[in-house]
């Protein structure tokens, strides 16, 4: 545990200013999400003020929304909404995407063709359709949300990563990999993989952006997460009235988006390989 | 007094690390008499570039010119400002880079480029430029001078593409030309071409150049002074007859007899056939009948026994690397066999079994590309190890130990990754990962043509030792005639996939040779002066090569009328020499002696 903590230590230390930055601000919202509920000074549903959209006080640090509740309390249910199934979700449309892009890349030939245009069918459906059906086929649940965002995300990774790989399936190292006799699944993760992480990664940090942006799209149809919970992205929309107002129930909530996908882009910016730093 | 049009003194270059700067370019001076040809010659490294893109005020990301003054006419090129840069470059000082292939832009047609310094300048109409191009590439032998401008940088050959790429460096009547490695990358028919066309245009535009390389037959060719550099600093320069003639220092005589490969001492006594391949036919496409709908390779043959070593020339195009690609099985033949040791080999390399798969190792000609850079040296050691001979643990690591060793590499590379080593490093590092799987055949393709020729050199002479000592076979594939018949027991002759001459090392070093292997022979330039004037022209006979008939005669010199044009070529053999053509070693030693005459 000690080591682990060393090595993490050391990790920290090497990164940039901007990554040390992103590593704080991921690190911040990671134990929102964690411990975001027990620390919470309210319920997340519950009606606490008499006004709404109030500003700052002792009793309501981050103000009060449209309906007169805790704006803090809502931000640390919701941030696990967005943090999890957010972060889930772009992990999974990664993964799924690479997985298929690898096997395509060095199979090739009809393979590479199916699945490549099953790819291409699933880009043509429109993902608010697609979440549309799905929800109303199967009834909204976490499940289904951690899902929706990861098909609907697979093909644009899948296609990144098919051009990487067939970049990487070309070269000599590869070549000379085939004639050891390696198997496909080394020379997949042990050959390619390692030389298109960073790309990958950036890819990773872009596609986490749209989803955080599809789950409150989702919410704002009422498909999303339901009330009285909240992702982020919702608490933005419903406070919208208070924009007006100039009102910390649609501020508080938008810095927190933006500090949490500004850090994760910074933190993934920074993991250059070491002879890229110069 | 006259003055030197081109000056030279104290030019110090330095770049920015992260420890500080460094200094790369360390107090060069020369000068350049107006209209004369200046070579500036050294290992890759030798900061040779640098220099010659400092007389274009030019630095690259992350260096400046930290001293020193740079003068041409009456110009400060190291005090000139962003519009004074501007207004020289491309105008009185111009660029041949050593890719023109990446220098063009593939998606305008040739002329727009070409002229396109005259109209940046505002020199000339567009009307006047293009005349004055169309002179340029009848002036530098071009094919077709009034229409190649109409086409694109992928329709015309390597060796033309070099000759627009000087003709828009000439275009200007620049008093000054920057030729950077020119002609590195063509075959050495096409070089002996270019070369004139680079010397004949230079003279009748009278602009002083500076030639950039590492070849030395060449710069003997080219210049009439020559610099020798090292690490930055220039340690030899003077005029090129006594430079060559006489060199003073260690170094450029290093340089010098690593140009000039030497023959070593005969193989060993061979043992029996390892490797034998049996009218292979491969290319590219849908295989019909045996026949691939591109073929590359056509009808090769050969055997080849236990610690011997065969070398393969052709230009590019040849169907070199795609014979290496079939014997290791990565480019399946369509029809034909490789057998190793008596058992034939499976086409595909899925086919193949593990222990077929360790005898025959490719080392790639790109180590850059060949190691794979997310991996440590130690790791890309390791693999074949485990995976041929079972090693693990410290047992590999010792193994790993041992091949560093014999490459002659320090240990302490295991622990780095491919990006961090050199060139002839990586080229070592490339070499012992072949060498882990202790193979029967180890294929080198072009394993030096990458590197400068101190290094090549030595890679080469590790290899030659190596198969002494541990009696593996190379198969040596390579476009430098006098690098294979320095070091290999047979020579195999490809033209257009088809050998045209295979003969051993006592009979190809006799003679007679097959027309073609003659023009390879011929073209490679001899380090002394005057070599390129001798040079007959070579005007390729316009002939049509069909389908049965000799792969050589569209451009053969000697071709007889009625009988190249219309009978089948005859397989002939002598001995252990056998030649394609429908001469006979007399008529073909009358042939070569009479072009030697």
């Amino acid at each position: 545990m000690s080591a682990a903590l060393s090595r993490f230590g050391a990790f920290a230390r090497a990164l940039p200013l901007s990554g040390k930055i992103g590593l704080g601000l991921v690190l911040f919202w990671l134990i929102a999400a964690l411990f975001g509920p027990f620390i919470a000074p309210y319920s997340v549903g519950a009606f606490v003020d008499q006004d709404v959209f109030s500003d700052a006080s002792r009793r309501f640090w981050l103000g009060s929304d449209y309906l007169g509740r805790d704006v803090l309390s809502r931000l640390l249910w919701g941030a696990r909404y967005t943090v999890f199934l957010g972060l889930g979700s772009a992990l999974l449309a990664s993964f799924m995407g690479t997985a298929l892009a690898l096997t395509a890349a060095i199979r090739g030939g009809w393979i590479d063709e199916v699945l490549s245009r099953t790819m291409d069918t699933l880009i043509s459906i429109p993902s608010k359709i697609l979440a549309l059906v799905l929800v109303a086929a199967f009834g909204s649940s976490l499940t289904l949300l951690l899902l929706i965002p990861a098909i609907t995300y697979t093909p644009g990774n899948f296609r990144i990563s098919r051009a990487l790989a067939m970049n990487l399936v070309g070269l000599d190292f590869v070549s000379v990999a085939r004639t050891r006799g390696e198997s496909a699944r080394w020379i997949a993760t042990r050959e390619i993989l390692p030389n298109m992480i960073h790309p990958w990664l950036a890819d990773l940090g872009l596609r986490f952006v749209f989803i955080v942006l599809l789950l409150s799209g989702l919410s704002f149809l009422g498909l999303g997460v339901q009330p009285p919970h909240a992702d982020l992205g919702s608490l933005v929309r419903e406070n919208v009235s208070g924009l007006t107002y100039g009102a910390l129930a649609i501020i508080a909530p938008a810095i927190a988006i933006a500090t949490l996908t500004v850090g994760a882009n910074l933190l993934i910016d920074a993991l250059k390989p070491v002879d890229d730093r110069g | 007094m006259t003055q030197a049009h081109v000056e030279v003194s104290g030019l110090t270059i330095a770049v920015r690390t992260p420890s500080g700067e460094r200094t790369i370019v360390d107090d060069v001076s020369f000068a350049i008499p107006r209209g004369q040809v200046l070579a500036l010659i050294g290992e890759s490294g030798s900061g040779k570039t640098t220099i010659a893109l400092s007389l274009l005020g030019h630095t690259r990301f992350g260096a400046r010119i930290a001293g020193g003054t740079i003068r041409v006419g009456d110009t400060r090129v190291d005090q000139l400002d962003r519009t004074g840069l501007a207004a020289l470059r491309g105008r009185r000082v111009s660029y041949v880079a050593q890719s023109a292939a990446a220098a063009f832009n593939p998606s305008r047609p040739i002329m727009a480029q070409v002229i396109e310094p005259l109209l940046v300048h505002g020199l000339a109409t567009r009307a006047e430029a293009e005349a004055r191009a169309t002179d340029l590439f009848r002036a530098l032998a071009l094919p077709a001078p009034e229409t190649i401008g109409r086409r694109y940088p992928h329709q015309v050959s390597g060796g033309q593409l070099q000759r627009l790429m000087a003709a828009m460096a000439l275009i200007t009547g620049p008093e000054l030309v920057i030729l950077d490695e020119p002609t590195t990358a063509l075959d050495v028919t096409t070089q002996v071409d270019v070369l004139r066309a680079f010397k004949n245009a230079l003279a009748q535009a009278g602009a002083t150049a500076i030639y950039v390389s590492h070849d030395l037959a060449v710069v003997a060719q080219m210049a009439d002074h020559i610099a020798v550099l090292n690490g930055g600093k220039l340690i030899e320069d003077g005029p090129a007859a006594d430079v060559l003639a006489a060199p003073q220092t260690d170094y450029a005589r290093t340089l010098f007899a690593a140009a000039r490969p030497k023959a070593d001492a005969a193989s060993p006594a061979p043992g029996d056939v390892v490797l034998a391949a049996s009218n292979l036919v491969a290319g590219y496409g849908k295989v019909k009948g045996g026949v691939p709908a591109i073929p590359v390779v056509n009808d090769v043959s050969f055997t080849l026994r236990r610690g011997e070593a065969l070398g393969v020339i052709g230009e590019s195009g040849s169907g070199k690397s795609t014979l290496a690609r079939v014997v290791a099985g990565l480019l399946p033949a369509a029809s034909g066999q490789v057998a190793l040791s008596g058992e034939v080999l499976p086409a595909a390399l899925e086919k193949r079994s593990r222990e077929q798969l360790r005898q025959v190792q490719l080392v790639f000609q790109n180590a850059d590309t060949a190691l794979n850079p997310a991996q440590r040296v130690g790791e890309i050691l390791a693999r074949p190890l485990r995976l041929f001979h079972g090693l693990d643990g410290a047992a590999a690591e010792a193994r790993v130990t041992e091949l560093l060793n014999l490459t002659q590499l320090p240990r302490e590379l295991a622990g780095r990754r491919s990006t961090e080593l050199s060139g002839g490093q990586k080229q070592r590092v490339n070499l012992a990962r072949a060498l882990a799987a202790e193979p029967e055949v180890l294929i080198c393709d072009e394993v030096t043509s990458a590197l400068d020729t101190v290094v090549g050199a030595a890679i080469l002479k590790l290899i030659d030792e190596l198969r002494q000592r541990l009696g593996f076979a190379t198969v040596f594939i390579s476009h430098d005639i006098s690098t294979v018949r320095a070091f290999c027991d047979h020579v195999l002759v490809l033209y257009g996939g088809t050998a045209v001459e295979q003969a051993d090392r006592a009979r190809f070093a006799a003679g007679p040779h097959h027309p073609y292997t003659r023009l390879l022979l011929d073209s490679v330039p001899a380090m002394e002066r005057g070599w390129l004037e001798r040079q007959p022209p070579r005007e390729a006979a316009l002939r049509e090569g069909a389908e049965g008939l000799c792969r050589f005669l569209p451009r053969c010199s000697v071709a007889i009328a009625g009988t190249c044009d219309r009978l089948p070529v005859p397989l002939r053999r002598e001995g252990a020499h056998d030649w394609l053509c429908h001469y006979e070693t007399s008529a073909l030693a009358a042939q070569s002696g009479e072009r030697v005459a």
